[in-house]
């Protein structure tokens, strides 16, 4: 399994802060392209995905156990 | 204290000033970041931050090695506070130690772009009457998958 987290805005869209899914073996870009389709408003929420607290590439290759954030744009200072 | 931190109580930012001082150092910039109340002429009430605190940590550190590695001799501490801040808190403090100061200016304002840029912090307004997490409008990152 592959755990999801969610921040900010994109939180407030989920309801949830984390939750599981079944995407080990896929790629980044196919999380990303689940993720729009359960949550068509993230399309507009310009994320980037961190795997294991590093962002990601779209060809990454998921293995169970990791931890995926999706990272709406950044704002801190 | 840890020299790369997101703190949830108010910020000291004498602490990191001394952290990065050292017999080397000629020069020592120290910069808070506030809660602005008036933002192009919208009133904020108070703010609210957020952080993927593993991650922003990691990310902080990263920071102050690219600025230990661009500006030789150069020492850094970077905080940042999350949670409910009111006007006039201290969000984030930098502190930059180096042997003259010209390098010291330069690498702490490196620093914050470099926050702005890539740790994963962010920032809801509460106005009187609605709120807003910041970034949203602003134009997609590079390298990003949206």
């Amino acid at each position: 399994m592959i755990n999801l987290r969610y921040f900010a805005g994109l939180k407030e869209q989920t309801g949830v802060s984390e939750e599981q899914v079944d995407m080990a073996g896929h790629t980044v870009e196919e999380l990303w392209q689940w993720a729009t389709e359960k949550y068509p408003d993230f399309q507009s929420g310009a994320a980037r995905l961190a795997v294991n607290e590093e962002y990601a590439l779209p060809t990454d290759v998921l293995e169970s156990g990791d931890i995926v954030a999706f990272i709406p744009p950044v704002s801190g200072g | 204290m840890k020299a790369f931190e997101i703190v949830t109580t108010a910020i000291e930012p004498q602490l990191y000033a001394d952290y990065v001082l050292r017999p080397e150092a000629g020069a020592v910039t120290l910069f808070t970041g506030h809660v602005r109340e008036w933002t192009k002429g919208v009133r904020t009430l108070h703010l609210s931050y957020e952080a993927y605190i593993p991650m922003a940590e990691k990310k902080l550190a990263q920071i102050g090695q690219e600025i230990e590695q661009r500006w030789e001799g150069t020492n850094v501490a970077i905080a940042h506070r999350i949670g409910e801040l009111q006007i006039s808190d201290i969000a984030v403090v930098i502190a930059v130690s180096s042997p003259h100061r010209k390098t010291a200016y330069e690498a702490n304002e490196y620093a914050i772009e470099r926050i702005k840029e890539i740790v994963p912090i962010w920032k809801k307004e509460i106005w009187e009457d609605g709120e807003e997490w910041i970034g949203n409008q602003k134009k997609k990152p590079e390298g990003g998958f949206a």
